[in-house]
């Protein structure tokens, strides 16, 4: 952990934060929208946003792959968790996600071979050392995991592991965002991008944030001092007027991308003409699935999925807590119908989604805000 | 009605419904209802002490107090399941002994007596019963109790992953002990005996899930050494003791704030993390502040005796690196707050189940 504990120094942060409060305009609000779970973690984990001024709010967007998933892609999963011989294996944060009745750790508890990996490879490796059983990936995450899945199949598929496949829920970064700048009442200021995202297609394919829809973007990475500078470097394009992309965490991102990881997610997905997000609908070209020259690797395909579309629960606010419309209390169920204990949207899925930190934390988060 | 008025009223109905009894209201037990979180808090509060409480549990202390004849005795019980059975720096028969042992020494008693119950898996080989079977029997003596009853119990191949092991422990509760689950007081000091995390995450990579390997042991050992220097220098300033096990630090000070009313405030950089627990810790994305210890305790202590008391923990074997990580606020109730390494602050909430690795 050596060479990563001088971006958590907390004197440099101070700087970096003072830096910050004296670009800060009397009187103005900033609403900065963090795009990637992993920030929102950052975020919390190092109490980041209790050393900025008031004035300066995060926006916690819809990059985490866990929160976005619908819940018929979860009950889908499940349905194949539960076909006789199968090994269900799935990142540990998915485990929990409800679907519409119950998680893949209920149906675990229900007899189910539900088992946690930290990586598609893993997966395949069960599936080496059980071939009397059918061994299922479920896939999720945008184009940070997707190369890793997608050389996994490559591998299953050079190897000939036949008893080896996959369900693909991965999806793509630009088309939610555009999704949020498209809407009219959208709130944000400026937005702290992707680090691990572009380190695989290049800060330079945000360029149509800053273009088209004339909002700062800053590509970070996901220590501490990362997120300040990143915070630093929005206000600063605010206060001058100006909007482009600028790539805080080059020493880790490129600006053209990752050419082999590209090529391969070219070879193994394609879109599919629309994909549902919770809380956002359905959105068209989104969702990656798997090619024909790979279908025999595809779990939709081996085995049936229900498919049914559940809808977002209709008093479900999500979408508008998602574009720092409402904040997570205006919201009609928060706090009531609506719990983490019970999440009904995504928002309080995830304790990192915005509705259950501020459910969790919300009234301390005041106290400090009355306090700085 | 105004905005703030009504997110004062929306807090409100969020806050009320925190401070409430949990409820119980899952169709089957998951994996989570035994990690030491939120699930399992709704089991306690929702389940069992519905229908068993009384006073002496629903103190829910490390062990529960019986008075007889004036004499106050504590008594407790503890289940082990730990798999791999062996991993480095102890096994599954030393544990069962040293964590009955210890939720008695934090609740201010020496162990006079311990049971031993073990469910045995058919098939299991001989030599590995024994091996455990003299882990009991070292652990024991080293803690200076004695194994007087037990009981033996075989299941079917497949019916219990090798071994489980039940003890329960009597304990004479010390004379010196004032002790209460709920008695932290704000301005306490928390005292911490030793790094964190070492338990937990060496049978993590005991399990040989990650490819990961690192140096790391666990810190099974007795705790009486530790609460009796305690005792010794702090009196009746040392107000309280939890051993952090399952759940580690971070949900063991969250069930003392919630039981006491009151708030804790830990600062990250001051609690001790071996360097390669740290480095476990951040590669599969585990705060080791959640991960389990066997040989650990946290001590509330009177600001004025807080200084005694750490230096005679100092003093004793395995505790050199005790410090004092943090102190007792009086808000936000039931909650903790960290003072982050990086000079943020947050609220460090009990895990809804497992900590389950993070993949963004």
């Amino acid at each position: 952990v050596k060479f990563v504990q001088e971006f958590r120094d907390a004197e440099l942060g101070r700087g970096v934060a003072g830096q910050i409060r004296s670009l800060v305009e009397s009187g103005s609000h900033y609403k900065l929208m963090e795009v990637c779970g992993g920030h929102t973690h950052s975020i919390y984990r190092y109490g980041i946003d209790g050393l900025l001024p008031p004035e300066v709010e995060f926006v916690h967007g819809p990059g985490c792959p866990v929160c976005v998933l619908p819940m018929g892609r979860v009950d889908d999963g499940i349905a194949i968790a539960r076909e006789p011989g199968v090994i269900f294996t799935c990142f540990g944060d998915m485990m929990r996600i409800p679907g519409s009745r119950g998680s893949l750790l209920e149906a675990k508890a229900e007899g189910a071979d539900v088992r946690m990996v930290y990586s598609p490879l893993d997966a395949l490796m069960i599936a080496r050392q059980n071939p009397d059983r059918q061994v299922v990936f479920f896939a999720i995450g945008f184009e940070t995991t997707a190369p890793s899945t997608a050389l996994t199949l490559v591998r299953a598929k050079t190897e000939g592991i036949a008893n080896f496949c996959c369900m693909s829920n991965h999806v793509t970064i630009e088309p939610p965002l555009r999704a949020l700048l498209d809407s009219p009442a959208l709130g944000i200021d400026g937005f702290i991008g992707p680090g691990h995202v572009a380190t695989v297609i290049g800060a330079g394919r945000f360029q149509f944030i800053a273009e088209e829809y004339g909002k700062p973007f800053v590509v970070a990475g996901f220590e501490p001092l990362d997120v300040l500078q990143s915070v630093h470097m929005l206000l600063r394009q605010i206060a001058s007027g100006r909007a482009m992309v600028e790539n805080q965490y080059a020493r880790v991102v490129p600006w053209e991308g990752n050419a082999r990881a590209t090529a391969v997610m070219q070879e193994v997905f394609e879109l599919r003409p629309e994909f549902e997000w919770r809380g956002l609908g359905v959105i068209p070209r989104s969702g990656l699935k798997i090619v024909e020259a790979y279908s025999s690797l595809d779990a939709e395909r081996r085995f049936g999925v229900p498919g049914v579309r559940i809808e977002d629960p209709e008093a479900c606010q999500c979408g508008e807590v998602l574009k720092g419309e409402i904040k997570p209390w205006e919201c009609k169920v928060f706090g009531t119908a609506c719990t983490p204990e019970r999440p009904i949207g995504t928002c309080m899925v995830s304790p990192e989604g915005a509705c259950a930190a501020y459910y969790s934390f919300g009234r301390y988060a005041r106290e400090r805000g009355v306090a700085v | 009605v105004s905005g703030a008025t009504r997110e004062d009223r929306i807090l409100g109905i969020v806050q009320r419904t925190r401070d409430r009894q949990a409820r119980f209201r899952d169709e089957r037990i998951t994996m989570s209802h035994g990690a030491g979180g939120k699930a399992s808090q709704s089991l306690l509060e929702g389940l069992l002490l519905p229908a068993l409480g009384n006073e002496a549990l629903a103190a829910l202390g490390d062990a529960g107090t019986v008075s007889v004849k004036g004499v106050a005795l504590a008594l407790s019980s503890d289940s082990f399941v730990v798999t791999p059975i062996r991993f480095p720096g102890g096994s599954i028969g030393g544990l069962a002994v040293n964590g009955t042992v210890n939720d008695l020494a934090v609740s201010g008693a020496r162990a006079l007596a311990l049971t031993l119950s073990l469910v045995l898996g058919e098939g299991l080989e001989a030599a590995e019963l024994r091996a455990e079977i003299d882990a009991v029997a070292r652990a024991a003596e080293l803690a200076g109790v004695q194994v007087v009853s037990g009981d033996t119990k075989v299941v079917e191949r497949g019916h219990a992953d090798r071994m489980y092991v039940c003890t329960t422990g009597l304990g004479l509760i010390d004379p010196r002990s004032s002790l209460s689950p709920s008695g932290l007081s704000p301005g306490d000091r928390i005292i911490l005996s030793g790094t964190v995390g070492d338990h937990g995450m060496a049978v993590m990579l005991a399990r040989d899930e990650f490819s990961l390997e690192a140096d790391i042991r666990s810190d099974t050992h007795s705790l009486w050494p530790a609460a009796d220097a305690l005792l010794a220098a702090a009196g009746s300033d040392l107000h309280c003791m939890r051993d952090p096990t399952r759940g580690g630090v971070a949900s063991a000070l969250n069930e003392l704030a919630r039981a006491s009313g009151v708030g804790a405030l830990v600062r990250e950089s001051d609690v001790p993390v071996a360097p390669a627990v740290a480095g476990a810790a951040e590669l599969l994305g585990i705060d080791p502040l959640y991960v389990a210890n066997e040989g650990k305790l946290l001590a509330f202590v009177a600001p004025r005796s807080a200084e005694r008391a750490l230096g005679a923990l100092r003093a004793v074997p395995g505790c050199g690196l005790a410090v004092e990580i943090g102190e007792v606020i009086s808000e936000p109730q039931g909650m903790v707050l960290v003072e982050t390494a990086f000079g943020g602050r947050r609220v460090m909430d009990l895990l809804a189940g497992d900590p389950l690795p993070r993949i963004c």
